[in-house]
């Protein structure tokens, strides 16, 4: 069994892990000022949404380039963010998100990826 | 329907417990679960259509455990691409994770430093999700939520399935006509909703999310997602909150002011919660 892009592997969580423990193990992240706490609290909404919306409208071509897409993928994602803002229910929103997809799919209305 | 997410009302009154907010965690991370476990599946077929053995498919799961950037090294690796070039781009793909734990820095400073060090190897989009939700609710951190965020929902899923997907190869169905393609934005935008409680938090998440779309069409996907990120809370500071959740922002510095484990709760307790444990294993 090959192992030759395990350092590259190694290399890769190298350059990774610093972003994610930093702000963890740097003293005085607790002692920020208020300001900085609130723009802290207001990262987590902010890129979980960057995240959804680039996720579901934005695609890659072959050659790199990225595009706006139009799909049914944004009624489903859609879908879930109702259920969670009427219903606050995330797992149920889940549940509808992939499963009108899914169906949409079988019948031939909505393309595969 | 018992299931519900955070839900604000519930935290700024102060009716949520730690075994209710567990409870909420769990099933959140349930879809989760299930969305690590399609993406695990298609980055493990990927890699080995792409020539990896199993043992570097799951190398790269455990050691980078970062979806995106091992996708782009599968890709890359099969372009013939340098090495170089594929850590340059891990580390602009996964630069927003340095969000992420800025975030929930201040909920963990009383832990003790081997425990960040493992919590930070761990810290996904899906794991800061959960903690982030879990910690305003209860109104400090959180370790063995932390770990079914980061670990029993996202690193063992993803692992397991990555080595499915490339030991098994071809006889799996492609996942994505199941849907599970969309769980992952579904989930982003579901937990970024959950995280919404004023006009602030509003603003941000609608700015991060039309910031995200314009940087990634302009120029790549993954910067949108960091602009987003960044530029969407200096849009969100710049609205006045109303006059209550002034109020509740004496209280909320990050949600509630973080408190430590063994601190009395944040919140007055029902008569029927008065009992709960913070140390109480999961429901």
């Amino acid at each position: 069994m090959s192992s030759a892009l395990v350092p590259l592997a190694i290399l890769m969580g190298l350059v990774t892990y610093p972003f994610r423990a930093v702000p963890l193990l740097a003293p005085g992240f607790e002692r920020l000022p208020e300001r900085a706490k609130l723009y802290l609290r207001l990262v987590g909404p902010s890129v979980l949404a960057a995240l959804a919306a680039v996720d579901t409208m934005v695609v890659k071509s072959e050659a790199g380039s990225p595009s706006f897409r139009i799909g049914w993928e944004w009624l489903a994602v859609g879908l879930c963010i109702a259920v969670v803002g009427f219903r606050r229910s995330l797992l149920v929103g889940l549940v509808l998100a992939a499963g009108s997809i899914a169906i949409l799919r079988a019948t031939g209305v909505a393309p595969l990826p | 329907m018992v299931t519900t997410m955070a839900a604000h009302a519930e935290s700024a009154s102060g009716t949520i417990t730690l075994a209710d907010s567990r409870r909420r965690l769990l099933l959140d991370s349930l879809g989760i679960m299930v969305s690590a476990s399609g993406f695990g599946l298609v980055y493990g077929l990927s890699a080995r259509a792409a020539g990896f053995s199993p043992l570097e498919a799951g190398a790269m799961s455990v050691i980078v455990f970062a979806g995106a950037s091992q996708f782009v090294a599968v890709g890359y690796v099969l372009g013939g691409f340098s090495w170089l070039a594929i850590v340059v781009l891990t580390a602009f793909l996964n630069a927003r994770h340095l969000l992420y734990a800025a975030a929930l820095a201040p909920y963990l400073a009383d832990k003790p430093r081997p425990v960040r060090a493992v919590m930070a190897h761990v810290l996904t989009d899906e794991a800061f999700a959960l903690a982030i939700a879990h910690f305003r609710r209860i109104g400090r951190a959180d370790i063995p939520g932390y770990w079914l965020g980061a670990i029993v929902s996202t690193f063992i899923p993803w692992n397991v399935a990555t080595l499915v997907g490339v030991s098994i190869g071809g006889s799996i169905p492609d996942p994505t006509r199941f849907g599970l393609d969309v769980i992952f934005p579904a989930a982003m935008g579901g937990l970024a909703v959950g995280l919404i409680t004023g006009r602030r938090e509003l603003v941000a998440a609608v700015s991060g999310a039309a910031i995200g779309v314009a940087i990634g069409l302009a120029w790549d996907p993954a910067a949108g997602i960091i602009a987003g990120g960044v530029i969407g809370p200096v849009v969100g500071m710049a609205v006045r909150a109303r006059p209550d959740e002034h109020a509740r922002e004496g209280q909320l510095a990050f949600g509630p002011e973080p408190l430590h484990e063994h601190a009395m709760p944040y919140f007055p307790q029902r008569a029927e919660h008065a009992h709960d444990d913070p140390e109480a294993g999961l429901p």
